[in-house]
């Protein structure tokens, strides 16, 4: 992933959750926003069979793919019990295609209700490229 | 850091933010605070918030912020709109994701003193018997068809399966049904998700508690709600689950695209509305009114599977060990009301977060037992302090849309509550003072610590003060179930 060029941290809120996130392409933005998403929900993944899923999405604007892949994520883990550690994603425009690798959730420590667009802005910056996402906890 | 010299005082305990503070405000925001309070959210985004809630198009009156308001992610969490015909919107943002959340009370005349040596074994009944947790399915498992009976009925539903009574549903916000749901406004993945979820408590805030009727401090109004001093009740907070969080994803996701046709322009994405006349406008009220139908179903099982236990644990320590219901109430939801705004009464969509319906008295959707008293306002504090029961008032009809606050409102960040409170200590407190627990999560348990949120008795005083409700009773907790 380049782990020293994408990454994610905690921010303060009264509520609910806030990742920043920071990534050099929007593929990559798309992985750690992923990864600080199951942060923060405390997801442990079980050992045994893993499985693999196409991934296709299309939007108006990057903000709204963000929430749309995340929200996936969130629905994936509740419908099918499973999460997500491998990403193998293109972004070209506003549109993401790929693959995702993952097995099922262990165990968890918090459950997020919702991706929000709540000041959500995909920004340019010297790391590549920047956001913060709140979630509903 | 909010501007203070944006407040005007208005009233003893009310302050306007005027529409002039901001070029795109259709209307002012009206704060129910102390001064002690305001000093609270002065650093948080809360009155940002309610100013932009200001910019929805249609939007009359005011835009009513509840003393324990804290910032939202995009609509305060304690805030109140109402929008109107011709121009006005619904924002599924301004109701929130888990539609209906709510809390649902019930009481006995099971006296503490009675039940405190088996106070133990009823908190671990109850976490038996109500489902609780992260992805916790239900006992239930309903196929499409029962799940769109639950969609229309609400608690009409358990009632026609004998887990409720006629006095149930009558003591529920609606009767516990809100008309005007249609199952095929649903999407296929909140359909997926609601199956196996009714009857669950969910995680995070959602909670069983049992409290004790500490004080009454108005003896008519408890003894029409069956409240006695020193005897127990049992409170229930959680909401649509699954089921409804996808609902308002679904439509907040749609709605993005429904802003650019009909030419909205909003300060926040999450405010995404569509007109209420519009054929999508109408799709998402037909949806949230499945979502608050399962809401109320929900509570209504997880009633039944308390009442359960409560007699179970308590078997033996008194005669009458019946739980009845004293009210259940909705703090996100949007409502059709009608209430006068600028002199005229007109139809409106009161849109409330956090926020909860406070009809004051002569009101004809209210069971004939509490019409001259006015509607029952539960607002349940954080664990380990107080809850209330309160009134709605005439005043509350004047001068709040007929609403009030929902609970305490928290001051500290989840984070900052998990670095500073150690959850199996805190567990060890609880215990100490007599408070039972049984929580899923040693770190949720932490979030969820009393010094995270507000004090819940300055909330009450402040919406007393305000003349928006009055005390009935307070309660104070026994024994706390978390997911």
């Amino acid at each position: 992933m380049g782990e020293s060029m994408s990454g994610f941290s905690e921010l303060e809120h009264t509520a609910d959750c806030e990742l920043e996130v920071w990534a050099p392409t929007m593929a990559a933005l798309l992985e750690a926003a992923a990864r600080g998403m199951y942060g923060l929900m405390g997801v442990e993944l079980a050992g045994g069979a893993r499985r693999s899923r196409l991934i296709e999405l299309e939007t108006a604007d990057r903000e709204a793919l963000l929430v749309d892949f995340l929200a996936e994520l969130l629905y994936l883990g509740e419908a099918e019990g499973r999460a997500y550690d491998v990403f193998d994603l293109e972004v070209s425009g506003h549109r993401l295609t790929g693959a995702i690798g993952g097995t099922l959730i262990a165990s968890q420590t918090k459950e997020i209700k919702a991706v929000t667009y709540h000041r959500l802005l995909v920004r340019e910056t010297d790391r590549g490229l920047e956001t913060r996402v709140v979630f509903d906890v | 850091m909010f501007d203070l010299n944006q407040l005007r005082r208005i009233g003893r305990c009310e302050w306007e933010i005027p529409a002039s503070v901001r070029d795109d405000m259709r209307v002012p925001v009206r704060l129910f605070a102390s001064r002690k309070l305001i000093e609270e959210i002065r650093n948080d985004a809360s009155l940002e918030q309610a100013m932009n809630a200001a910019t929805l198009p249609g939007a009359v009156g005011e835009v009513l912020v509840m003393p324990d308001v804290h910032q939202g992610y995009g609509f305060p969490i304690g805030g109140v709109a109402a929008t109107a015909l011709p121009g006005g919107v619904i924002s599924p943002g301004a109701i929130g994701y888990d539609i209906n959340c709510g809390v649902r009370l019930l009481a006995s005349r099971v006296a503490l003193d009675d039940a405190e040596p088996a106070l133990g074994d009823l908190a671990s009944a109850l976490d038996a018997a109500c489902p609780s947790g992260l992805g916790q399915s239900g006992r239930l498992q309903l196929d499409h068809r029962e799940l769109e009976r639950v969609c229309r009925d609400g608690g009409h539903w358990a009632k026609g399966r004998g887990w409720a009574t006629e006095s149930d549903v009558a003591r529920t916000e609606e009767d516990g049904r809100l008309d005007g749901a249609d199952f095929a406004a649903v999407g296929p993945r909140a359909r997926n998700r609601g199956r196996p979820q009714l009857g669950t408590l969910g995680a995070g805030n959602h909670f069983i508690e049992v409290e004790v009727v500490e004080r009454v401090y108005d003896r008519s109004a408890a003894r029409t709600m069956g409240l006695e001093e020193g005897c127990l009740t049992v409170l229930i907070h959680c909401g649509s689950r699954g089921f409804g969080h996808q609902i308002c994803t679904d439509y907040v996701k749609s709605f993005q695209g429904v802003v650019k046709r009909y030419g909205i322009r909003l300060p926040d994405r999450e405010l995404v509305c569509a007109p209420l006349d519009s054929p999508e406008g109408q799709d998402y009220q037909a949806a949230m009114r499945c979502a608050a139908n399962f809401a109320f179903a929900n509570r209504q099982v997880l009633a039944h599977y308390a009442r359960d236990a409560f007699a179970e644990a308590l078997r033996g320590r008194a005669r009458d060990l019946t739980l009845h219901q004293v009210y259940d109430i909705a703090h996100n939801m949007g409502k059709t009301e009608e209430h006068e705004v600028d002199g005229r009464r007109i139809k409106v969509c009161v849109h409330r977060k956090g926020a909860t319906r406070a009809f004051g008295p002569g009101f004809e959707g209210l069971p004939p037992e509490y019409r001259t008293m006015g509607q029952p306002v539960l607002v349940p504090g954080s664990m380990g302090t107080a809850s209330w029961v309160l009134v709605g008032t005439e005043g509350s009809m004047e001068r709040a849309l007929g609403s009030c606050c929902h609970g305490a409102g928290r001051t500290m960040s989840r984070r900052q509550a998990k670095r500073s409170i150690h959850g199996g200590t805190l567990c060890r407190e609880l215990e100490d003072r007599g408070i039972r627990v049984r929580a899923g999560s040693l770190p949720g348990l932490a979030e969820e610590a009393p010094a995270a949120y507000k004090d819940v008795d300055e909330v009450v005083e402040v919406v007393v003060a305000a003349g928006i409700a009055r005390k009935v009773a307070r309660l104070r907790p026994v024994a706390v179930v978390k997911g």
